[in-house]
Order: structure tokens, then C-alpha cells, then sequence
């Protein structure tokens, strides 16, 4: 770890002034990604600027839909009654991550932003594209058994996002809310927010250097309210998801009016399947549907050495997610 | 009976051996008295030395630029191999290597060779930890790196037949009876392969040295270890100093598995580094270290052939093992040793190949060679019983072995049958569907499976002293080691019972040379081994009593002949009339005497009933040369459910019954025996250190990408034993358990993954791509 400096903003002026002034800075809210990174020589900052204090707080209803702030803990919006019972998923995919340590101290916006736990990236000794772009990909060639199989390129087949939230945040349309070191508000769909790794694995969002995130709101709907998170590993707890899908379902009379599907584990970025959602919208809620719905999802799917499992686990676990909210 | 047994029994009315006496050093511990290596901060002008390690795996270093770390405030010193001052000895030939009891033979920083990645480069030292770590970051390596050999995996690997493993102590090829022949003419035949991950110990405790020279000739080292005598001797050896001047405290552990058992570089490179800096030095591996420094268990392949008579006898065994050992070292775990004897099998034949990889040297982690071993033969014989269509238990209970047939000396003492038995009771065994994948709980499909246990008992011996005061207080001392097990609560229970005192009297110290001899904690030797010395030195208090009482104008006892004295509930008393006697206090007020110190020398195994005990140091050894084989034996029972669709598998019930000896304590050693079979579940579940085969470096050497049991993946276990008596193996009849904890756990829970899915899963760990990937077979 580099030495660095650090400092406390009291507004979200003050923070992006920092970060303005020190492009290397960078933002704190629980540390749980950022200083292991750092901790790893991963990532090298000389300046540490604490976002906590800013105001991107409260769980509340909007016109819009549920407003949660940047801020938030994971543990306090997992269990949160609005949540609990208006987007189930949502609770779901945080109460499932990490363990009570982490989401005690962990915010929503750095679970957005966390990183991907790919070995080589973690690890400086190796090369690495998305680390140290035209270093090369020994994943490829090498341990990729946790690896993505859908949207990956030659330069990287990392699940870029290996965590749970975004991936129930991408089902259920939710929008985040950026501010720029100009002070100027943006909204941009999870389903957006997150690249491809194309030939530039390095970048990893569509966030300007120096833009906050400031707060995500997730639209009302009867599939939200109708949701679940199925999460796959081999422990039962503590873990990141091997495979993981976010599905939502409004069934009415044995059909499905609409439907909401995202998984994870699988993904260069949290993977919202329209294909799937299109063959679920007016079908009957049957298992021949949520079969044909997962075969879907991961057609055109690209196993590596280690990770063709995938392709079956994840249709197993999307297919036990939306039987499990068809009742 | 070959040999007369010798055997003393402790008091039985006294009651405090056997009890679950809570943790004596509970308190110390949850409150953070308890100093544990890494923990002495008071010592004069202490600093603090990280380890700067290879990225590759194989290479010359070039140069190292030290020039921008050396500018950083609070930097002392950067030692690499061109400037670490030169040791007396090092492992770096054969000799050496077992004069220092190293478990690898070689050091680095004693030349630009790199041999694996993760291989210390250069120690860095400055006045607080963070310091030296930023520092140790701005170290520049300049290796010229080949490419390395990563596994016997590799196609390009060389395999070679060793003439032994593990440093020595086992053929490298074992023949009994005609095996192939037999194999041959048997009716069934079974020939199945079986592959392990590489597993690291990974205690909660790093491993972790703070030297201090107090003077040129004078070393203290406070380390992380599971023997303060085997630290003592590689220290003092390599250092060219006498053994006396090197002394090592141990007071806490804080788990080691194995990893601790030995020396391994970072210790004396800390050693050197204080002496080079001239101030006590303080180093602690890092978590990402620990899967580089301290050994590991070697990933490894086996197959065994099954040749059996169609009503399921054994006729025939044949194992060969191929793993991946390092460039100097011919390290494997014995697997082939408990396969040898488990069951009663007229022929057996083992052999070892090994190739030679970019890897530091594989070492001994809970029951080496018993725990991958077990997983072998106790798959195949369920694959025996269902394609014979008999039950799991009873195909052990036909091939019972009724005295050892690797040696065919009669057991010392053998429980597995009432193991067996309690164990199926507790288990419901009796009400096991017989067919694979015919059970259901809901979605899920339900297993039964079991497996037998058996661990050796390792011929060793170790020395304690006993100081017993005139107001009933005790100091008991030796040189033992408590893992974080409960050594220090289960001796004060012996000492306790042996001087007929209450624990509450009792202090006892261990942990340091400058006490008594002990054994390692290692191989599941201490608590046999330091439990008769102590008894033994409680013995020597009594004599020196009864001699002085015999000697003692105004004690009742006066010119009795010792010999005609017992003691009894604490008094000592004329065999022939109890009533004359007296107490201790009693007699040694009358006489001034403020305390009596006593020595006893304990023996564990082999040396116990043949009089020929093995080094303190030396576990494992000379194991053969008594009239009877010593083994304790237990049985698992596990139910797992498993979601056939997304392949993960549950634990959600477990009982173990085992039969070990007297058992010292009821309530450490059952947490030993929920340790260890949760360490198995972790091996049969999930845990797997990856090496990338193309860099021979791990891709996940932390612990939240190498995965051990959370709560939530263990079910409430059911533990008991089997009373035993065992005359043979020590004065206490104690029997080890440390290891046998986690013998034949992987195939209990890969058995019962069979009865559930119908799908033998070989490789561990089961995870849940292998269950999704298998296919059922049909029995
Ligand atoms: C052992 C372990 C296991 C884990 N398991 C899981 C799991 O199972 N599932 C899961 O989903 N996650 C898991 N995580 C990840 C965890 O959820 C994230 O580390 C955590 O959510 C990050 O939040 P934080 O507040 O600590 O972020 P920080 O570490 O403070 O920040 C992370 C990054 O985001 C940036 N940042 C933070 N907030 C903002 C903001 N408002 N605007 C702009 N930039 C910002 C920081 O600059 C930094 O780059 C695990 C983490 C660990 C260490
Ligand atoms: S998969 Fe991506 S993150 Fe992993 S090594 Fe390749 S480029 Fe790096």
C-alpha cells in the first residue's frame, strides 16, 4: 500500500473539487473494495477523499419509484421494510453478499463499483488486460472456472461486476442518479451503466473521472413487488455467486403479463435478458416456458476450459428462480 | 500377550480427567491477555520485517533495486541474498537438511535462484509494519524468468518412482503377497482413480517470529510453532549456536494443522534480520504468504484397484499415488498406509511416483497421507457394496481386521466394531434406503453415506516436571505446545487427578525451552505423550513424599518400606492398613518442607511397550517395533441433500463415534472431533488451492477466494466415544485425536453423495460443476 492523504468532504462540491485538483484521488465510503485493492498494490491513490459524510442518504418513495441513497448501507437497505416487501430481489441479492462484517460497513454506491474477483486481476504478479491493458489475458488459458460466458471478448472474460445487487438493480430497471465534478445531475440505467470489455476490459463504466454516484431508484411494478434473487456457490454462505439470477414475474390467470430477468455469475456485466423476458411475456407460467426462457438467455453463451458447467447451472438457477416466483 | 502391560491407572474417585472442564485459558484468551507470537511488542527498540517474494516461479534474479525503498522514513534495512549475513548451516543439501530437521531443502536468499513463486526475495525492515510494507513495495526485482514446470499435470512434467517419500520415512514401493495375481483371479475387480486438490492449512494465526538477540550468543525467539524443541534445534543448528543458547517461546497458537510443525525460511530469515539490524525484529506472514511459506498438501492422483471374492472379501489391493513434489525434496504424503491396513486383505502393493514442479515442498496438514488415503479405499469399498448389493457397513464389518494385516501384529486395541455400532444407532442407519438416488426431500435428493477412521499412534516421548507445594498448589511445567486444542486445560486435569488436587490448584505452563522436553504437537502425539510425563513426574513427587514420610521419626508411616505405601485419595498409607498414613500437607509442614519437585519422562506408542521411544521431536517414527500395532479407529455418518439442478451439496446431518483411549477431557475433545470433521467437509466441499499451470502461481491465495466451512454449511453434529482401555501405548491410556477427526470425512460425504445422485464424484473437492458434469451410473 502508497502512502496517501485524507480527506473528509462535507458536500458533494467539495468532494468533486478534490477530485478535480488530484485526478489520482480517489472516493472512500466503506473501504471494503478500495482498500483491498490498495492493499493488493492493486490500485494506488495518494489521496483518499471520504465521501461519508455526504448527503446521498435515505430509502424513500418517489413518484419515480423507491430513492435510495448512494450512502446507504447494505445491511440497512436489505432490511428495509419498503424494500422488503416491494422489491424483494433487492433484499435478496444484499442479504445474500458478503457477510453481516462487510455489509454492515459497505454502501450501495461502492457495491456498484466494486471490482471483479478474477485471480490474475487480483493479483499484481500477473498480467492482466483490464489491469494493465495489452498485458495479455492468462485467464484465457487459465483458471477461468468462475469466469464469465456471456459477453466476454479475447481481451477479457472476467465477470467484471461479481457481486449481486447491480444484478437485481439491471432486472428491475433501476436508474441511477450521477453528479458530475460540474455539480450537473445525470440519470443512467443500470442496464447502461456497466461496458463491455470489447478490446478496453479497463473500462468498466460509463462514470466520468471524478462523478458520484448519488443515488439509485428502482421503479414500482407488480414484477418488482413479485421478485426474487436466487443466488448459486458452493458454500453457503460468504461467497460470490457461481451463477445467480434476479427474475421478476406478474402472473395473472396462469400467464405471464410481464416479466424481469437478470443474472449473474455469468456476465462480463450484470446480464439483463430481453431474450428471455420476450419468451416469458404471454406465455403460460409453465416449466416448459421458464425452460425455453433460459436456453434463451444463454444462447450464444462462450464457455471456457473450466467454466461450461455455467452454461447449464445458469439455466437451472434462472428456471428455479422464476418457478419459485411463479408459486 | 507378547509384553507384560504396564499401565497405571489415575485415580478414578478424584474425577477431573474426563470432565468437560471449561478452556483454563478461556478467559485469557477472550479477553486478550493471551500473547500469541506476533504479540510481544514491549521488547526494547522492536521493529518490524516483511517479506518481499517472487512474482515468477522461476528465474535469476538480476539485480535488486532497493535505491527507492531505502529513501523512505523509518526504512533499516533491506536484506537480499547478496547482503544476509551467512548461517553456520543451511538445508541445502541432504545432510544438512536433516541435521536442521528442515522441512525443505533449501533456504532462500542463499543464492539468485528462484524456484517457485511466492520464494522470499528480500526482507524489509523499518520502524512500524505499515512502513516496511509501502517500502517492501517500492523493492524493484529484476528476474530473468524461465518457464516453469507447474504440476505432474503437466504434459511435459518427468515423473520418477522415489525411493522414498516424506523425507525418508516411507517405501517408495511396498509389496505384500502376490497382489496382481490375486487382482487377476478375483471375481471382482474394481479399478477407480481418485484426485485431490492441493489444500492449504491455512490456521487463523499466520505464521509469525519476533527475535530478540539479547546478547551475540544469546537468541529468543517467540514463534508460531507446534514444537519450541524442533524451532530450538533448526535455529541453533543453522546458526552454528549450541541449543542452550537459543531459546524458543510458544505460549499461544492459534491453530496450525501442520503448517507449524516445522521451520520454515521466514523464521530464521527474521532471526537473521534482528541480528543484522541489531534490534528484535517482528515478522508476520501475510495472509496471500501463508499459501507460499508454510507447505501445503500436494495435489496428487490415485488409483487403487479393488480385487474381491463375490461375497465381498478382499483379495487384493493395489495403490499407486502420482503427485507433484518440489525441485529438491521427495515429498508425498503416505497415503498408501492406512489403505495398507484398514481392512483385512491377504495382498497389498503400493507405489509412489512423483514429478518435479516450480513448487515450494508439500508438508504434513492433519492426518497426511490418512486423509486423502481414506478417501480412496473408503470410496471404493462403497462402490464394493453397491455393486454387491450389500450394505456399507456390513461389507466392512466382512473384511474386518482382527489384528493388522500390514504387519500382522495384534492391535494394542481396536473399538471400530462398537464404533460402528453406536454410530449406526445414533444415526438410524438401520433405516437407509438401499438404492441410489431414490430419496427425496422435495426437489432435493437425500444421502446416507459413512466411512471408517483410523489414525497411528506415533512413538514418541517427552519429560515434565512437577512441583508440588505444602499448601496444596501445583506448578506443573513442560515444554508442550497447545494448538489453541486444549492442551493446557486437559493437563491440568492429569496433573490435577495425579497429585490429588483440585484443576483450580494446578498452574501450568508450557510452551518455552527452558521447561521440560516435549514432543511436537504434531501427529497426534501430545496429549498421549504429555499427559504420561506428567504423570509420570507426579509419580516421582509421591516416591520423594513416601521416602521422606518412611524416613520421618513422627509420621505414622516411619520405617515402613516404601514399597508397602500407596496413595490413596491423596494420602499416603500403609498397603496393608489404610488407616495409618497421612496427608502430604501434613508431613511436609511437620518437616519444613515448602514444596517437593518431581521428573518424569513419558512415553507414547511403540517406545512405551518396548522401551525404545523415538525423539521428542520425532513423530512418526519407528512405529513397528512394539509387539502390537497402535491405532485409534472411529466411523462417520453423514446425510447431505443435494439440489440435483444447481449441484450444490448440504450437509445436514453428522455423527462420529470414535474410540481413542481414555479420553482427557469430554468437552475439548469433542470440539476436536467437530473441528476435524468440519476440516473435512471444507476438503470435501470446497476447499482447492488453483496453480495456474502455465505460471505455477496460485490464482487464489486468500481466503475469501479459497473457501473453508461458514457456520451456515455445518449441521448440528452428534459426537461420542467409545470407552477404551488400552494398556499398551502409555501410563494414561490416552490415545491421540487431532487427526483421526478428519480420516475418511471427504468419502462420508462423497458416499452419501452417491446414495443421493447416483454419481461417484472422485475429485475433490465436490463442487458443484463436478455434480452437475457427472453422470449417474447405474448400480
Ligand atoms: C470478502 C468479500 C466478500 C464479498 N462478497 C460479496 C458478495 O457476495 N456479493 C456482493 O455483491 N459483494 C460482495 N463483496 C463486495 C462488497 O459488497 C463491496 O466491497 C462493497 O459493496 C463496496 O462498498 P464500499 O462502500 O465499501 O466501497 P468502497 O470500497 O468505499 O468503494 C469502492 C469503489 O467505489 C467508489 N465509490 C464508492 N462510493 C461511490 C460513490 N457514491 N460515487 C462514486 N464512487 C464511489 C470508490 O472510489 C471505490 O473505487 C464482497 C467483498 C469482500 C471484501
Ligand atoms: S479475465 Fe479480465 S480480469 Fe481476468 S486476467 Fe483476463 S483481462 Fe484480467
Amino acid at each position: 500500500m502508497n502512502n496517501f492523504s485524507y480527506t473528509q468532504a462535507g458536500s458533494a462540491k467539495e468532494a468533486t473539487a478534490i477530485r478535480k485538483a488530484n485526478p489520482q484521488a480517489a472516493y472512500i465510503a466503506g473501504g471494503t473494495t478500495l482498500l483491498d485493492l490498495m492493499k493488493a498494490n492493486l490500485e494506488e491513490h495518494p489521496q483518499l477523499v471520504d465521501i461519508n459524510m455526504l448527503p446521498f442518504r435515505g430509502i424513500e418513495q418517489t413518484p419515480d419509484g423507491l430513492r435510495i441513497g448512494a450512502m446507504e448501507r447494505m445491511s440497512d437497505v436489505g432490511e428495509n421494510p419498503l424494500v422488503l416487501q416491494q422489491y424483494p430481489a433487492i433484499s435478496e441479492s444484499l442479504l445474500l453478499a458478503a457477510s453481516p462484517q462487510l455489509r454492515n460497513m459497505a454502501s450501495i454506491g461502492g457495491n456498484i463499483l466494486q471490482r471483479t474477483r478474477c485471480g490474475y486481476f487480483r493479483d499484481a504478479a500477473f498480467p492482466c488486460n483490464k489491469r494493465v491493458p495489452g498485458s495479455g489475458c492468462p485467464a484465457l488459458q487459465g483458471d477461468n472456472h468462475n469466469l464469465a460466458i456471456l459477453g466476454t471478448s479475447d481481451a477479457c472474460i472476467a465477470t467484471s461486476y461479481p457481486g449481486d445487487l447491480s444484478v437485481a438493480l439491471a432486472a428491475l430497471d433501476a436508474v441511477l442518479t450521477l453528479e458530475n465534478q460540474k455539480g450537473k445531475q445525470r440519470r443512467v440505467p443500470v442496464t447502461e451503466f456497466y461496458l463491455l470489455p470489447g478490446k478496453t476490459p479497463q473500462k468498466e463504466t460509463m462514470l466520468e473521472p471524478g462523478e458520484l454516484i448519488v443515488a439509485v431508484t428502482i421503479p414500482a411494478a407488480v414484477h418488482a413487488r413479485r421478485s426474487t434473487y436466487l443466488k448459486v456457490r458452493e458454500r453457503a454462505s460468504y461467497a460470490y455467486a457461481l451463477a445467480s439470477a434476479a427474475v421478476g414475474l406478474d402472473v395473472q390467470g396462469g400467464t405471464i403479463r410481464s416479466a424481469r430477468v437478470a443474472l449473474g455469475g455469468v456476465g462480463a456485466q450484470p446480464w439483463r435478458s430481453r431474450e428471455a423476458e420476450k419468451i416469458l411475456t404471454g406465455a403460460p407460467a409453465t416449466e416448459a416456458t421458464f425452460r425455453a426462457a433460459a436456453a434463451a438467455a444463454l444462447r450464444g453463451a462462450q464457455p471456457r476450459s473450466e467454466n461450461r458447467y455455467k452454461v447449464e447451472l445458469a439455466q437451472n438457477t434462472l428456471v428455479q428462480a422464476l418457478q419459485k416466483v411463479a408459486g | 500377550m507378547d509384553t507384560e502391560p504396564k499401565f497405571f491407572e489415575t485415580n478414578p474417585q478424584s474425577g477431573s480427567v474426563g470432565q468437560p472442564l471449561d478452556r483454563v485459558d478461556g478467559r485469557a484468551k477472550v479477553t486478550g491477555q493471551a500473547r500469541y507470537s506476533a504479540e510481544f511488542n514491549n521488547l526494547p527498540g522492536l521493529v518490524h520485517a516483511v517479506l518481499k517474494t517472487s512474482d515468477v516461479a522461476k528465474g535469476r534474479i538480476q539485480s535488486i533495486d532497493t535505491s527507492a525503498a531505502l529513501k523512505e522514513p523509518g526504512v533499516l534495512a533491506i536484506l537480499t541474498h547478496q547482503n544476509l549475513p551467512k548461517l553456520a548451516k543451511t538445508p541445502n543439501d541432504a545432510q544438512s537438511k536433516k541435521a536442521i530437521g528442515a522441512p525443505m531443502g533449501f533456504l532462500p536468499l542463499t543464492s539468485d535462484q528462484i524456484h517457485y513463486a511466492g520464494q522470499a526475495v528480500a526482507v524489509v525492515v523499518a520502524d512500524t509494519l505499515e512502513r516496511a510494507q509501502h517500502a517492501a513495495a517500492l523493492v524493484r526485482v529484476n528476474i530473468a524468468a524461465e518457464k516453469p514446470a507447474a504440476s505432474y499435470e503437466d504434459p511435459k512434467a518427468e515423473l520418477f518412482d522415489p525411493q522414498k517419500v516424506q523425507d525418508g520415512k516411507t517405501p517408495g514401493h511396498t509389496v505384500r503377497g502376490n497382489p496382481k495375481a490375486a487382482f487377476a483371479a478375483s471375481p471382482v475387480q474394481l479399478t477407480h482413480t481418485y484426485v485431490h486438490a492441493i489444500n492449504h492449512h491455512n490456521p487463523m494465526e499466520p505464521g509469525a517470529t519476533t527475535a530478540h538477540w539479547e546478547a551475540a550468543d544469546r537468541l529468543t525467539v517467540y514463534e508460531a510453532t507446534q514444537g519450541v524443541t524442533r524451532t530450538q534445534k533448526a535455529l541453533s543448528t543453522m546458526l552454528g549456536l549450541a541449543a542452550e543458547q537459543v531459546r524458543v517461546v510458544t505460549k499461544y497458537i492459534g491453530g496450525g494443522f501442520g503448517c507449524k510443525g516445522s521451520s520454515w525460511p521466514h523464521t530464521v530469515l527474521t532471526v537473521q534480520t534482528a541480528k543484522a539490524v541489531g534490534r528484535p525484529v517482528k515478522l508476520s506472514l501475510t495472509r496471500p504468504q501463508m499459501f507460499t511459506s508454510m507447505g501445503h498438501r500436494e495435489d496428487q492422483t490415485q488409483t487403487l484397484k479393488i480385487g474381491a471374492t463375490k461375497d465381498g472379501k478382499l483379495t487384493a489391493l493395489i495403490h499407486e499415488k502420482t503427485s507433484t513434489t518440489s525441485p529438491w525434496d521427495d515429498y508425498a504424503e503416505p497415503n498408501s498406509r492406512i489403505i495398507n491396513l484398514l481392512y483385512a486383505c491377504p495382498t497389498f502393493e503400493s507405489s509412489y511416483q512423483l514429478a518435479r514442479a516450480n513448487v515450494m515442498t508439500s508438508t504434513f496438514m492433519r492426518a497426511p497421507g490418512e486423509a486423502p488415503g481414506s478417501f480412496a479405499i473408503e470410496c471404493s469399498m462403497d462402490d464394493l457394496a453397491y455393486q454387491l448389493g450389500i450394505d456399507p457397513l456390513e461389507i466392512r464389518l466382512r473384511n474386518y481386521a482382527e489384528k493388522d494385516p500390514s504387519n500382522g501384529k495384534p492391535w494394542s486395541s481396536k473399538s471400530l466394531k462398537q464404533c460402528y455400532a453406536r454410530g449406526a444407532e445414533l444415526f438410524g442407519w438401520s433405516k437407509r434406503n438401499p438404492k441410489a438416488g431414490a430419496t427425496h426431500d422435495g426437489r432435493l435428493l437425500v444421502g446416507w453415506g459413512m466411512a471408517t477412521a483410523s489414525y497411528p499412534v506415533h512413538n514418541n516421548q517427552g519429560t515434565a516436571r512437577v512441583r508440588l507445594y505444602a499448601d496444596g498448589h501445583a506448578l506443573v511445567q513442560t515444554g508442550a505446545t497447545d494448538l489453541g486444542t486444549g492442551t493446557y486445560t486437559v493437563m491440568t486435569q492429569v496433573a490435577a487427578d495425579a497429585l490429588w488436587i483440585t484443576p483450580d490448584k494446578v498452574r501450568f505452563e508450557l510452551g518455552d525451552t527452558k521447561l521440560p522436553t516435549a514432543p511436537n504437537s504434531g501427529g497426534s502425539v501430545a496429549a498421549g505423550t504429555v499427559s504420561s510425563s506428567i504423570y509420570m513426574a507426579a509419580q516421582d513427587v509421591w516416591q520423594k513424599l513416601i521416602k521422606q514420610a518412611t524416613q520421618d521419626k513422627k509420621s505414622p508411616l516411619f520405617r515402613a518400606k516404601p514399597a508397602d505405601v500407596v496413595v490413596e485419595k491423596g494420602r499416603m498409607v500403609l498397603k496393608s492398613d489404610k488407616t495409618k498414613g497421612e496427608d502430604f500437607a501434613t508431613l511436609m509442614k511437620r518437616n519444613e518442607m515448602s514444596d517437593v519437585e518431581g521428573s518424569g519422562n513419558g512415553k507414547y506408542g511403540a517406545g512405551y511397550e518396548s522401551g525404545l521411544a523415538a525423539g521428542p521431536a520425532d513423530s512418526g517414527h519407528q512405529d513397528d517395533m512394539a509387539g502390537h500395532s497402535m491405532h485409534s479407529f472411529g466411523a462417520h455418518f453423514c446425510e447431505v441433500k443435494v439440489d440435483p439442478d444447481l449441484g450444490t451439496v448440504r450437509v445436514t446431518r453428522w455423527v462420529s463415534v470414535h474410540a481413542a483411549g481414555r479420553i482427557l477431557n469430554a468437552k475439548t475433545a469433542r470440539s476436536q472431533i467437530i473441528g476435524g470433521s468440519i476440516f473435512g467437509i471444507g476438503c470435501a466441499l470446497m476447499e482447492a488451492t488453483k496453480r495456474d499451470q502455465n505460471f505455477a502461481r496460485y490464482t487464489n491465495a486468500t481466503l475469501a477466494d479459497y473457501h473453508i466451512p461458514v457456520s451456515a454449511d455445518i449441521p448440528e453434529m452428534t459426537v461420542e466415544f467409545v470407552n477404551e482401555h488400552d494398556p499398551y501405548i502409555n501410563a494414561m491410556g490416552v490415545k491421540g485425536i487431532g487427526e483421526i477427526s478428519m480420516v475418511g470425512v471427504a468419502a462420508a460425504v462423497a458416499n452419501a453423495v452417491f446414495h443421493a445422485t447416483g454419481k461417484r464424484i472422485r475429485s475433490l473437492p465436490i463442487t458443484p460443476d463436478k455434480v452437475l458434469e457427472t453422470k449417474m451410473v447405474q448400480v
